[in-house]
């Protein structure tokens, strides 16, 4: 972090704040590990002496991006990833806070494991961790964490990970009692029976690879049966990533009800279908999986429409020996960290999503869902920041991940645009130069 | 015309019927129909695969698919070499690659595999050198078994276009079905799937084939008849009620088969459930199964695999 009299000036820059609506030609200035002024008028005279500049050659400024549902595998897995590498991951992709999801061993179900988790951050990671909790005790699904304890000492949402919560029971409990901390519940929807045995989408390409399908209707009886609960119970409710039209349709429908729910969406299911699983591409088995095309459209019309709440990575790092397998044996995931920005200006650039809705589903809704200070440009925010081509044509290079896993099928795809700079706490953590 | 020995066959690996062309088809059954007279003969033995190996890697246990390749393998010289992986080497923690990886240090001509997941034999193919047969992968294909029945359809009928094929029972964990599907329709056959809807994989009617859940119906006017088997694993409540259910609904006996044309006849791909998808006695009918010519085509439709896929290699031992 920078020291507290340490002034930065963010100069020829384009300020975009997706919270306030700004998009404007300026200027911003940090002071130690906040943002202390910004706008089209600062600096118009020349930056006085003893202030740092940083040119911004008229790229995109905006809030570090805040990714709401990554994988970061410490404690219990630092062969796939740490709380080290998967920040650096995050910086290289301009994610600047990460919500580091609960399912790791031992899973992150009490207090103290959760301050482990922001202390080990502290110490060794480049960008924000926040810790998340479990919702069922060792992600059991069975009985309810400590919810309220959980949340005081740093838990910033509740989830079991990658497992759905089966029991109704036990959701409604979990979203009736955590209404006392105002506390937010991810649910990573899918009917656990309806799923157990597929490993891609239910359809015609896994039907030709004789692989065991996963129905669309796993997710949308999940959605409702949740929505109901949530209607019941007033809880606050996140849907980890929706896949498909119906259940983005029932979210849309909850919505209009007045409910408060939210869902997300990762990079994979608007920029990818079912049929990249080719020949058994074992990199494209994830959770929920790749759909049909009409479903992969309905994602995009769903974050067009603002049904879809947020962009999140979906972050899974897993070795070589979880994915050169079988497609069936093979494990669910793939990395996001680094390929969430440029994959998401894919709407931009093609004309689904202005770049402002677009940036806040990265930066304001997941910071206002986490209830962070974070994600906006405003005097007194924290200055956690992203300078980003916007224009800049590459190619996706496995081989200039950070992460410690390569698992993303998006090795060789030309994108456009691109982070030049990622800031956090005042503190520039990643730039292209140096990053290569 | 060309012969069956000027027909070279365009592909490295035979890993499905998928992408195969109606050429490649007849020219593999061509190839096939050279050899089952010579496998009638006291002296069986031929010499094109002299100096070659071949190994029978089976994850999954198999008699009738092993036995066959072995033999039509040493019936052409090669050097045949049977692993059965699910003892061995996966007990231990061995991935299929490094299985792969050590058995092509080996240096075998061609690899003849099975797999119990879709997709592993093209997995391995991508990691070894040689030639590699799929011989049942998964829910996915089964080459050499949709050839050898095309194989006796033909002998049986003198033709695969034009004729109905009814492919009953359970469709959903059918490799044998997948490839016979798409082999079928390639050669201008009409394909019919008769099972209960949980045995049928969804969108199948994607594959131009029509697709019934009763059996005189869909037997209704077919010129073969082909029963797939219902695993024991399968029968009891989780995709059927009961053994009894499915053959009262979905068995093949005499009766039934008075729907299809009168000169229909019955293949299976083995092994049978007597009594669960097909009648004893029917099974047994000499005119009207075929189930032991099949068997018996399986031998020659392996040997033409194996000549049309070693044929392009250098150094060829004996001219025939």
């Amino acid at each position: 972090m920078a020291s507290p009299d340490r002034r930065t000036a963010y100069v020829n820059a384009r300020l975009l704040d997706p919270a306030s609506g700004l998009d404007a030609p300026g200027a911003l200035l940090t002071v130690g590990e906040a943002i202390a002024d910004l706008g089209p008028g600062l600096f118009a005279d020349g930056v006085p002496e003893g202030i740092e500049v940083v040119d911004c050659g008229g790229h995109c400024l905006c809030p570090g991006l805040i990714d709401i549902h990554a994988n970061l595998r410490e404690p219990g897995a630092e062969h796939q990833e740490t709380l080290a590498t998967g920040s650096q991951a995050a910086a290289a992709g301009g994610v600047t806070t990460v919500a580091a999801l609960p399912d790791t061993n031992p899973p992150i179900d009490e207090a103290a494991l959760v301050e482990f988790v922001a202390r080990r951050a502290r110490d060794t990671a480049i960008v924000n961790v926040v810790p998340m909790a479990a919702l069922t005790r060792g992600l059991g699904g069975r009985e309810i964490t400590e919810i309220g304890l959980l949340s005081q000492s740093g838990a910033v949402a509740f989830t079991d990970g990658a497992r759905p919560v089966a029991d109704a029971q036990v959701m409604r409990r979990a979203l009736a009692y955590a209404t006392v901390f105002d506390a937010l519940i991810i649910q990573p929807a899918e009917e656990p029976a309806l799923a157990a045995e597929g490993c891609m989408n239910e359809g015609e390409v896994a039907m030709r690879l004789g692989l065991s399908g996963v129905p669309s209707c796993a997710e949308t009886i999940m959605v409702e049966r949740d929505l109901r609960l949530v209607e019941s119970t007033g809880g606050r409710y996140h849907a980890a990533h929706l896949s498909i039209a119906d259940s983005i349709d029932c979210v849309r429908a909850a919505k209009a009800r007045g409910l408060a729910v939210s869902c997300g969406a990762t990079p994979h299911s608007f920029a990818l279908n079912e049929t990249a699983v080719g020949d058994y591409r074992t990199f494209t088995k994830v959770k929920p999986p790749l759909r049909a095309e009409p479903d992969r459209r309905a994602v995009v019309a769903g974050l067009a429409d603002g049904t879809i709440d947020v962009i999140s990575s979906g972050h899974a790092p897993l070795d070589q020996e979880s994915k050169r397998l079988p497609f069936a044996q093979a494990a669910f995931g793939i990395i996001g960290l680094e390929t969430m920005l440029p994959l998401a200006l894919e709407l931009h650039h093609n004309g689904h999503l202005p770049l402002l809705d677009l940036l806040a589903k990265m930066t304001a809704r997941p910071a206002s869902l986490l209830g962070l200070a974070a994600g906006r440009l405003a005097p007194g925010a924290p200055a956690d920041l992203l300078l980003f081509d916007l224009e800049a044509p590459w190619r996706i290079d496995e081989r200039n991940f950070r992460s410690k896993c390569k698992n993303s099928p998006f090795d060789g795809r030309p994108v456009q645009g691109r982070p030049l700079r990622t800031v956090v706490g005042g503190e520039t953590v990643y730039t292209a130069e140096a990053g290569g | 015309m060309t012969g069956p020995r000027t027909y070279v066959f365009p592909h490295r690996h035979l890993l499905g019927i998928e992408g195969l062309s109606p050429e490649d088809i007849g020219g593999l059954l061509d190839l096939a129909e050279s050899y089952v007279e010579q496998n009638r003969q006291v002296d069986k033995k031929q010499s094109i695969l002299r100096g070659r190996t071949q190994i029978n890697l089976f994850f999954e246990s198999s008699t009738r698919t092993r036995t066959s390749f072995e033999l039509a393998g040493k019936r052409l010289g090669a050097d045949v070499i049977n692993m059965s992986v699910a003892a061995s080497a996966i007990k231990k923690g061995e991935t299929l690659i490094d299985t792969a990886m050590t058995l092509n240090a080996m240096h075998p001509d061609v690899l003849v595999v099975r797999h119990p997941d879709s997709g592993a034999v093209q997995l391995l193919s991508e990691k070894v050198d040689c030639s590699v047969i799929n011989a049942g992968d998964g829910s996915h294909q089964h080459p050499t078994q949709a050839l050898l029945d095309a194989l006796t359809i033909r002998r049986r009928k003198g033709r695969l276009a034009g004729l109905t094929v009814a492919i009953c029972g359970d469709i959903l964990h059918s490799r044998v079905a997948r490839s016979n599907i798409h082999l079928l329709n390639v050669m201008g056959a009409r394909v019919r799937l008769v099972a209960p809807p949980t045995l049928l994989p969804a969108q199948v009617d994607r594959l131009g084939v029509d697709v019934c859940h009763d059996m005189r119906e869909g037997l209704a006017n077919c010129d073969i008849v082909m029963m797939l088997r219902l695993q024991t694993e399968r029968m009891h409540g989780r995709f059927v009620p009961s053994v009894r259910e499915y053959f009262h609904f979905y068995g093949l006996d005499a009766s039934r088969l008075a729907a299809a044309c009168p000169d229909a006849l019955v293949m299976h791909p083995g092994p049978m459930n007597r009594g669960v998808e097909i009648d004893s006695e029917l099974a047994d009918d000499i005119d009207r199964s075929l189930i032991r010519e099949q068997v018996e085509m399986g031998v020659a439709v392996r040997m033409a695999c194996l000549e049309a896929l070693t044929r392009p290699l250098p150094n060829r031992p004996g001219e025939r």
